[in-house]
């Protein structure tokens, strides 16, 4: 009995967690632009996307930025957390610190202060402006990703191979650099799912004809949400799907029961 | 650890292989046009900032064959917002349409250039004398702006939702209606409508004036359903609501979704307003600036236009172009003349601008 | 790993010189603004307009519902995180899986599919009235609001929450049970108190998004429900009052600073 009140709160919960995204697909095949009437099934919205320019403009902004801001954020965190290792406490206490802020800080007020900012050098808001946003609240994900890994490394294998003779980068490369990629790529991850979402921030920092998905579905919203959105949304819906399918798959060759004895899903490396 | 690092390198490929090929098709999907705008000035573009739903796209796309020129559209809902975004600086237009008092506003604070009418001679030959006679109460010598399109505000009423006459603005107010009515979410049409019903001035200073209108606003919102700006129109289609305050183009675009709305200005009065091109100081592609806005003033243009927004065209080449039961039509041309108290808003300075902000919000966390 | 301080130094200058220019400075400039007028004069006004009825009243609907919401989400994450402890870590990670999967869709687009569901002619209320039950007005009400802070940020508290209560050693669950514990004073005593780190981090990882939404409200609140985080929204983006929205963000950052500490405070406790 307490089996099955389990198992329907369960489902209850990923009902409701799927109940926006089920409008969403179904509305994609409405002939009817307005919601809430079907009036038939038609492809046509999926069809008109490709050939709206602003929404594949914004599209592939959005990935550009997500894809650059990420990397960047990655290339800068790992020289940083290599550095952060080194440092004493107390330097490291206030530098870990200044990491958290924009995790902690509410977006709204990342979003403005990064607007005065700009305002006040005189940069012209553009894609500049919002990338540069971007890089600067992914990199505290990528960090605080490899920071934990990092510390747990064992220098003597790193050692070993300079003892050997390798160059500093040479042994950075091969050792470390392979231990420490499940923390890389997680946290790269995280900054590039943090980059693809983000609103608030993007909101404040974006310059004339740059829009991201999120601020032209926001000002789509305010004017009457074209099908071609929710179109776009059930693609993207299909392909995270996929891309998480395989990927849990791919990871399942390698999990590794960890210390405590439970056995939490590897999945949670790369959780959003 | 080999396992791993190969593992790692899959994920990694797979989603960057992804990546590049979302983006490659996106690529593929549009012309080569599209604006990056990291420098923006070099490139021959015209940046745009207009209204939404202000403008037919296909008359933007047939102006970028046959002029070359790029034309980066961005859209704002109120006033209120797009000054900000063009006073801060932050981002460039080219061609700005704001309206009447907001021209004043942007007058006074130096943002705009003055107008080489030699440039336009479309405009001075289409638009009619009454509407730049008009706009000479905001723009003395008509030095800034070129009229674009101008208009009444009413209440836009399902009639299968509303059974008696809707003639004032009282019927905003029936608690019968409650959770049916859709105000605008601009500050001064939301005050003009109580303003106009005490028989105040809409461009009144006095604040127990004002705070007469906001306690009537206050009385109203509970029979609110929403503060919307374009949005209204899809909801009164759906018939999500059943009465709205709109602009007089809608009225006609919304009619000929759902036949069963109408229109009705009230008799109490209400506010006409115009809208107007204008060129920022700022602007940094003055050229094509003048060469978009003279396009636009051409008689057959400027009817497309109309036909697609529905909004009221002081082009009077491009009215001699319409039908006759479109020319005389009450909505879209009404006969101002039949109309009492018909009042414009004025720009009323920085002070009364923060008042009005105060006014605006308490009314919002009321 | 890096053996001299100067390679250390070169390798944190690119973070920490961006940090400084781009965390940091931003910061400092709305604190800025906050404490000055538009003459540059120093003045409190600003931070006292909190004062102001009006802005009193949105603060304070802002605290319920994030409270509110916060507290939702807290209970009804903590039976879903236990339910999914208790299963094999194979089902769970489905289950996660189907959780994550919709934090990767646009939140805009997922709200808005809230408003479709419920307006008054929404799915909703087309669903009730067909099997002859009354419709629901909740739409543009705070209780829609609610629907779409508990919606947005759940997965924000499940997902901390789930990785503490699966690090929880069974053997400890076990050792409780065989000195005779029964299954209340397991849960009360051992496993309650263990996952406190989990559910701190949750609620600072929902409370502070939610105290700050704005987007959450314009959408589901009609326009008619103004949150702090609109107020400031409308400072910087409308009334062009940089210095109140600065004072304002001030005050909000103080809420963030409160928060900060107590999970700080929680962290240390939980390392002794």
């Amino acid at each position: 009995m307490s089996r099955f009140l389990k198992k329907l709160y369960v489902v209850l919960i990923v009902i409701f967690m799927y109940a926006p995204i089920a409008v969403m697909i179904v509305q994609s095949f409405n002939q009817s632009k307005s919601r809430g009437h079907w009036t038939g099934f038609t492809l046509e919205w999926y069809i008109s996307l490709f050939s709206d320019e602003s929404i594949m403009a914004a599209l592939r902004n959005t990935l550009t930025i997500a894809l650059l801001s990420s990397l960047i954020a990655t290339a800068i965190s790992l020289l940083a957390c290599l550095a952060i290792r080194q440092m004493t406490k107390n330097t490291r206490t206030v530098v870990m610190g200044i990491t958290n802020i924009p995790m902690l800080n509410a977006d709204i007020v990342t979003g403005i202060s990064m607007m005065l900012l700009f305002l006040s050098m005189g940069i012209k808001f553009g894609y500049g402006s919002i990338l540069i946003a971007h890089i600067t609240f992914n990199i505290p994900y990528v960090i605080l990703n490899i920071m934990p890994r990092l510390n747990s490394l064992d220098n003597s294998c790193f050692e070993a191979a300079r003892d050997l003779g390798a160059s500093p980068v040479y042994a950075f490369f091969h050792v470390v650099l392979p231990d420490l990629m499940p923390g890389v790529m997680s946290g790269m991850l995280m900054a590039f799912t943090m980059s693809i979402d983000d609103f608030i921030i993007t909101h404040f920092t974006k310059g004339a004809g740059v829009d991201t998905l999120s601020t032209k579905i926001y000002t789509e919203v305010r004017k009457g949400i074209k099908p071609e959105m929710y179109a776009l949304s059930t693609l993207i819906f299909g392909a995270i799907l996929i891309l998480l399918l395989l990927l849990n798959f791919t990871k399942n060759g390698s999990r590794k029961k960890n210390k405590t004895g439970t056995n939490a899903p590897s999945i949670f490396e790369i959780a959003p | 650890m080999g396992e791993r690092v190969k593992e790692m390198k899959k994920t990694l490929s797979i989603i960057i292989t992804v990546i590049i090929a979302v983006a490659a098709i996106t690529a593929c999907g549009s012309s080569d046009k599209t604006a990056e705008s990291t420098t923006g000035s070099s490139d021959n573009q015209l940046y745009v900032y207009n209204w939404g739903e202000y403008i037919d796209p296909e008359v933007i796309t047939m102006f970028e064959e046959e002029t070359g020129i790029n034309v980066v559209y961005d859209e704002y809902e109120t006033n209120e917002i797009m000054y900000p975004k063009v006073a801060a600086g932050a981002s460039r237009y080219d061609c700005i349409c704001p309206s009447d008092y907001m021209i004043r506003k942007m007058i006074q604070n130096d943002l705009l250039q003055p107008l080489d009418w030699s440039r336009l001679p479309n405009a001075t030959a289409n638009i009619g004398k009454t509407y730049m006679e008009q706009s000479e109460t905001f723009d003395p010598g008509n030095k800034y702006s070129i009229p674009y399109c101008w208009g009444t505000v009413g209440i836009l009423y399902n009639t299968t939702m509303v059974d008696e006459p809707v003639d004032s603005w009282n019927i905003l107010w029936d608690p019968k209606y409650k959770d049916n009515i859709l105000m605008q979410d601009s500050v001064r049409d939301a005050f003009m409508i109580p303003l106009i019903m005490n028989g105040d001035s809409v461009n009144t200073t006095d604040p127990d004036e004002l705070n007469d209108a906001l306690l009537k606003l206050e009385e109203q919102k509970p029979l609110v359903q929403a503060y919307v700006i374009d949005e209204v129109r899809d909801k009164m289609i759906s018939g999500e609501s059943a009465l709205g305050v709109i602009f007089s183009g809608e009225a006609l675009y919304t009619a000929e979704e759902n036949e069963n709305l109408d229109y009705a200005i009230p008799k109490e009065g209400t506010n006409v307003w115009i809208d107007s091109w204008v060129i920022p100081k700022n602007a940094e592609h003055v050229d094509n600036a003048y060469t978009f806005l003279n396009y636009l003033a051409r008689a057959e243009i400027a009817k497309m236009n109309f036909d697609y927004i529905y909004y009221p065209t002081p082009n009077t080449a491009a009215w001699e172009l319409l039908d006759d039961d479109m020319k005389y039509n009450s909505i879209a041309f009404p006969d101002l003349t039949q109309y009492d108290n018909l009042q414009t808003y004025t720009y009323l300075g920085e002070d009364m601008d923060k008042t009005y902000d105060n006014l605006w919000i308490k009314l919002k966390s009321y | 790993m890096i053996r001299t301080k100067k390679i250390r130094n070169l390798f944190a200058t690119p973070y920490l010189s961006w940090a400084i220019i781009f965390i940091i400075v931003p910061l400092v400039m709305v604190i800025w603004y906050g404490f000055t007028d538009s003459d540059g004069a120093l003045t409190f006004a600003n931070i006292a307009s909190i004062a102001r009825p009006e802005f009193m009243k949105s603060l304070g609907l802002s605290l319920l519902l994030s409270l509110i919401s916060t507290v939702l989400c807290l209970i009804i994450a903590y039976p879903l995180c236990m339910i999914l402890t208790e299963k094999k870590a194979g089902k769970a990670g489905v289950v996660i899986l189907l959780f994550i999967l919709p934090m990767w869709m646009n939140t805009l687009l997922r709200t808005m599919a809230w408003q479709t569901i419920l307006e008054k002619t929404g799915i909703l209320n087309t669903f009730l009235n067909f099997i002859h039950l009354p419709s629901i007005y909740i739409i543009n009400k705070p209780q829609a609001i609610i629907i779409g802070m508990v919606y947005n940020f759940l997965p924000y508290m499940v997902l901390p929450l789930y990785t503490a209560l699966s690090r929880i050693d069974d053997n400890v669950i076990n050792a409780a049970r065989d000195l005779g514990a029964n299954k209340f004073q397991t849960f009360l005593h051992v496993t309650l108190p263990l996952s406190i780190p989990g559910i701190i981090s949750g609620i600072t990882m929902v409370f502070i998004p939610a105290l700050t939404t704005f987007v959450l409200s314009q959408m589901l609140g009609g326009n008619k429900i103004l949150l702090i985080g609109n107020i400031i929204e409308q400072e910087f983006t409308q009334a062009y009052d940089w210095h109140l929205g600065s004072g304002l963000s001030i005050i909000l950052m103080v809420f963030i600073i409160i928060n900060m500490v107590v999970e700080a405070a929680f962290d240390k406790s939980d390392e002794q």
